[in-house]
C-alpha cells in the first residue's frame, strides 16, 4: 500500500522551454516551472504550461509536444515512465522544449486534446482486461458514470481512494484491491503494515500485463551520466508481451520475468547455433529458486556476425520501475502488485549495453 | 453442445486452439501458408510476403520467425461521383486475364485508370500478444508519397466502415504506432477478434474434418478484416487447399 501511494504521489519537476521558433517576442518567455505526476500523461499539463507562453505564440492552431534533447516525446507513455527510461541519470528539474505548432504526425499519435488521452487510457486498461481475464467485459460493461470518475482520479492524480474504489470492480487482480481500500480505511490504526506483507505474499497466477521498453545504451560505462542520449526511437526497443506465470512457477522473481521477455539476452555463452537453440529451450522451463542480481549477471549472449568476426555482448545495464531500481531477485507478484500504473500495465525500463568485440 | 466441442478439440489436435485465437508461432506458420497459396492463385497481382523483423534489432539473429505479413503499394481508387454503391467502387482492372473468375469482386488494382484521384495503400499483418490474434495495420499515401490524413483516408472506405467509425471513434480504427517500424499507422482495433474468429472458424463445417486449420487462418481472418477497408480477398483463397473437397 505504501508503494502504491508513493506512485501516485510521485511527480516530477519540470522546467519547460517554449522553442524558439515559437517565440515571437523579446525577451523570450521564462520557463515554465510545473510539478507532473509520474501516471499522469504530458499533454493533460497544456493547461497550465499555456498561460506562461500564449502572448507569445505565432498565430495558428495549437497542438501541444513536447522534446527532450531534440526527441519528441510519446505523450501515450506515462510520463514518469518517460523520465526514467529517457533520463539515465535522473535530471532535476527535467528540463524539456514544450512546441505548440508543427506536430510531428509521422512520429507521434494524434492528440485532440483530453479525450484522446483518456481513450488511450481505457483501451490499454481493455488490453489488460483481455490478458488477465481472456476477454473486456469488466471495462466494457463499466457504468458511464464510473469510467468518468476513474478516469478523474487519474487525471488528478492523487485521488487514490477513488481510483482503488472504482478499479475494485474491475476485477484484473494485481493489487487486491479491497485489502488495500479496508487498509485505507483502518489507516489510522498503527501497525498496518501487515496488510501490506498480504499483498506482497499472494502469489499469482496466469497472464501479467507488462509493457517493456530496452534502451540500447551502446558501449558500457560507468557513470549514468555518461550514457548518450536518445536521439531516435530506434534505441528503444518496445516490446508488448504478457508475462506468464504458471502454476509450477509460483516464486517468479522479475529476473525470470526479464528473462522471460527478453530471451535474446540471456543465451549463455552460446558457441555455435545449435548450442544456443538447446539453452533457449532449457531456460524456457526456467530454474525458480535461482536467485541473480541483475548488475552481477554475467550472462552474456554473443550472436555471431560471420562475415567480421565480431561478436556482440549484450547485457542488462539496468532495471528500472517506477524510479527505482530493484534487486532482481524479488518476486515478480509483488514488482506487479506494488509498481504498476493505473491502467493495471506493468511498465519496465530496461537499459542494456552492448559490446562489440573482435574475436 | 459442450460435448461436441470436446469431440471437435480432439480432432483438431495439433492445430489450433477452437477459442479463435492463434499463438505468434502458429501465426508465423499460418502466415507463410497463406503467402504461398496468394502466390499459387493470385499470381498476377501483387503478393503478400513475410518481413522478418526484430524486435531488438541490435542483435544479429537468423530467427525468421518474428516479424509480419505485408502487401504494398496497393491502388485503391476514390469513389466516384457517379458511382453505384459506395463499398463497390473499387473495380478490378481486368490484368488476370483467365484467372478473373477466381476473384470475388477483388478490390485490388495494380494499375490504376487515367483521370481518377489515386491512393495507395500499404497492409501489414502483426501478431498480437495481448490479444492473440492478427492485427491489421495500414497505411494510405497519395501519388506523391503524402501520406494521407485520417480525415482523407476515411473517404476511401466502404460506407458501413464510415458508419462504423462515427459510432466508435476510439475502439474501431485509430492512428498508433507501429510496434516495428516506430511511425504512425492505421490500425484496426483487435479486441473483438477472437469472438468473431470462434464463430467463423466453428460455422466451417469442413474446420473439423481436416488439420490444416492453422493455413487457412490468415485467409479466413483476412476474408473479414479486408472488408473493412474494402480489400477483398478471392474466394478460392477460403477453399481447402489440402486437395480434400468436401
Amino acid at each position: 500500500m505504501e508503494a502504491l501511494r508513493y506512485i501516485w504521489e510521485g511527480a516530477i519537476p519540470l522546467q519547460i522551454h517554449l522553442h524558439e521558433s515559437e517565440v515571437t517576442t523579446i525577451p523570450s518567455p521564462p520557463p515554465a516551472m510545473v510539478l507532473a505526476p509520474r501516471i499522469g500523461y504530458l499533454p493533460l499539463l497544456a493547461s497550465q504550461i499555456k498561460p506562461y507562453f500564449s502572448s507569445t505564440l505565432p498565430p495558428g492552431v495549437d497542438t501541444i509536444w513536447f522534446e527532450y534533447k531534440g526527441l519528441p516525446l510519446k505523450w501515450h507513455i506515462p510520463t514518469g515512465v518517460l523520465f526514467d527510461l529517457l533520463c539515465a541519470e535522473p535530471e532535476r528539474p527535467w528540463n524539456l522544449t514544450v512546441h505548440f505548432r508543427g506536430y510531428p504526425r509521422q512520429l507521434l499519435i494524434p492528440c485532440e486534446g483530453e479525450d484522446s488521452i483518456k481513450w488511450s487510457f481505457i483501451n490499454s486498461l481493455k488490453e489488460a482486461d483481455y490478458i488477465v481475464n481472456g476477454n473486456t467485459k469488466n471495462v466494457m460493461s463499466m457504468s458511464q458514470p464510473d469510467l468518468v470518475e476513474l478516469w478523474r482520479s487519474v487525471l488528478n492524480a492523487g485521488d487514490l481512494e477513488a481510483y482503488l474504489r472504482i478499479s475494485s470492480k474491475l476485477k484484473l487482480g494485481g493489487t487486491d484491491h479491497e485489502q488495500v481500500l479496508n487498509s485505507i480505511t483502518t489507516s489510522s490504526l498503527p501497525g498496518q503494515s501487515t496488510s501490506e506483507m498480504d499483498i506482497a505474499g499472494k502469489v499469482m497466477t496466469g497472464r501479467i500485463p507488462v509493457r517493456l521498453y530496452v534502451r540500447n545504451v551502446g558501449e558500457d560505462f560507468d557513470n549514468l551520466e555518461d550514457a548518450p542520449p536518445v536521439n531516435n526511437w530506434d534505441d528503444v526497443s518496445y516490446i508488448n508481451r504478457p508475462v506468464e506465470i504458471h502454476e509450477e512457477c509460483k516464486c517468479l522473481t522479475l529476473h525470470d520475468a526479464i528473462r522471460s521477455l527478453l530471451s535474446e539476452l540471456f543465451l549463455e555463452k552460446a558457441t555455435t547455433k545449435e548450442e544456443s537453440t538447446t539453452i533457449i529451450g532449457e531456460e524456457e522451463r526456467s530454474d525458480c529458486t535461482e536467485q541473480v542480481d541483475c548488475k552481477k549477471t554475467e550472462e552474456r549472449g554473443p550472436n555471431f556476425c560471420d562475415e567480421h568476426f565480431q561478436s556482440y555482448h549484450p547485457s542488462i545495464k539496468l532495471v528500472r520501475i517506477q524510479g527505482i531500481e530493484p534487486k532482481c531477485e524479488i518476486p515478480f507478484s509483488w514488482v506487479v502488485n506494488n509498481l504498476m500504473n493505473p491502467e493495471y500495465f506493468l511498465h519496465i525500463c530496461v537499459f542494456v549495453t552492448v559490446q562489440q568485440v573482435r574475436c | 453442445m459442450k460435448q461436441m466441442v470436446g469431440t471437435c478439440e480432439a480432432l483438431v489436435e495439433n492445430t489450433l486452439a477452437l477459442d479463435g485465437t492463434i499463438s505468434s508461432s502458429d501465426f508465423y506458420k499460418a502466415a507463410c501458408a497463406f503467402v504461398h497459396r496468394w502466390n499459387l492463385i493470385n499470381s498476377d497481382f501483387p503478393s503478400w510476403s513475410w518481413i522478418p523483423c526484430q524486435k531488438l534489432r541490435w542483435i544479429s539473429s537468423d530467427d525468421k520467425a518474428e516479424g509480419y505479413l505485408s502487401l504494398e503499394k496497393i491502388c485503391l481508387q476514390r469513389p466516384q461521383e457517379n458511382e453505384q454503391e459506395k463499398g463497390e467502387c473499387f473495380e478490378e482492372i481486368d490484368t488476370a486475364g483467365n484467372n478473373n473468375e477466381s476473384l470475388d469482386e477483388a478490390t485490388l488494382v495494380p494499375f490504376p485508370s487515367d483521370h481518377q484521384e489515386v491512393h495507395y495503400y500499404d497492409f501489414q499483418i502483426l501478431h498480437c500478444a495481448s490479444y492473440s490474434v492478427p492485427v491489421l495495420y495500414f497505411r494510405a499515401y497519395s501519388c506523391d508519397g503524402q501520406p494521407l490524413t485520417f480525415e482523407e483516408m476515411k473517404k476511401d472506405l466502404p460506407s458501413q466502415s464510415e458508419d462504423a467509425l462515427l459510432n466508435s471513434k476510439w475502439t474501431f480504427i485509430t492512428q498508433e504506432e507501429h510496434p516495428y517500424l516506430n511511425r504512425i499507422w492505421f490500425k484496426l482495433h483487435p479486441c473483438g477478434t477472437r469472438e468473431w474468429m470462434k464463430l467463423l472458424l466453428l460455422s466451417d463445417a469442413s474446420w473439423f474434418k481436416n488439420a490444416i486449420a492453422i493455413e487457412r487462418y490468415v485467409a479466413s481472418w483476412l476474408s473479414v478484416v479486408g472488408q473493412v477497408v474494402g480489400l477483398r480477398i478471392p474466394m478460392e483463397m477460403l477453399k481447402d487447399g489440402g486437395g480434400i473437397q468436401f
